[in-house]
């Protein structure tokens, strides 16, 4: 199986905290095809992403393929240093990844 | 003629071939969002035109210009197409996006925490030039807003 790096940033930013982070991911649409065998790649795309900082919820995410390959994603909250910040991500096929990080 | 005849059949064939094709796959991309049915209706993921995600949604959106769509008039690069979207309204709990001429309309939902910020970035891919639809839910209320996309083939940024 492939594998899937979940890369976070965090950063106070105008007294809020700024979370940026980028999956590591195909996002197969399922409709496109593979140059040599002619034959359909399958479906692969994260469909559910939840980003939360000291276990309470900041940002949920359902996605459909319609999202970039390597998917980014950007969210500002009312945080502060010391705040931990973590996303974990499910794709359709069961795959999963999670990062976790502490505003500095 | 012979010949006509035959491309005439093969011709048929292709499109049944098509019909039946298509017929077999949207099962298939319905079923992939399974899971949650409340929270992923796949009706709204399977649909076409930003009109049927709606409906699907079982939303009424009224035009709002207290909602900003962030989005390069000319993407260069159509399969990574940076979008913003930021609002005004008060109290906004969600933000969808929908992106018109894609195969499957709907490309994401977000829920907003009580603590954050009502925006998000996110990259998208753009299959035809169109509007990249932004929908928040404010209150009981869904509000919308777009920003028109042009996508041109090759990488030149035209």
């Amino acid at each position: 199986m492939a594998k899937f790096k979940t890369r976070l940033k965090v950063k106070m930013k105008d007294g809020k905290v700024n979370v940026k982070a980028i999956m590591s991911h195909p996002m197969e649409t399922g409709r496109r095809k593979d140059k040599k065998t002619g034959e359909k790649i399958p479906e692969l795309y994260i469909n559910e992403v939840v980003v939360t900082a000291n276990d309470k919820m900041i940002l949920t995410a359902d996605w459909a393929s319609s999202v970039s390959k390597n998917p980014y994603l950007s969210v500002n909250y009312a945080g502060k240093s010391g705040d931990k910040v973590k996303i974990s991500w499910k794709d359709n096929k069961g795959n999963t990844g999670e990062a976790e990080k502490t505003v500095k | 003629m012979k010949r006509r005849t035959f491309l005439k059949g093969s011709l048929a064939a292709g499109v049944t071939g098509v019909a039946a094709g298509s017929s077999v796959l949207t099962p298939v991309f319905a079923g992939s969002h399974g899971g949650d049915a409340a929270m992923k209706p796949a009706d709204a993921y399977k649909a076409t035109s930003v009109e049927d995600a709606l409906k699907a949604l079982g939303i009424t959106a009224e035009d709002s210009d207290k909602i900003t769509v962030t989005a390069p008039d000319l993407a260069e690069n159509a399969a990574v197409v940076p979008v913003e979207v930021t609002t005004e309204l008060e109290g906004a709990e969600e933000i969808i996006v929908m992106v018109s001429k894609n195969p499957a309309v709907l490309a994401a939902k977000f829920k907003l925490g009580e603590t954050a910020d009502p925006g998000v970035k996110c990259r998208f891919k753009v299959g035809k030039s169109g509007d990249i639809v932004a929908v928040v839910k404010a209150g009981d209320k869904y509000y919308t807003a777009k920003k028109a996309v042009k996508v041109t083939k090759g990488g030149c940024g035209g």
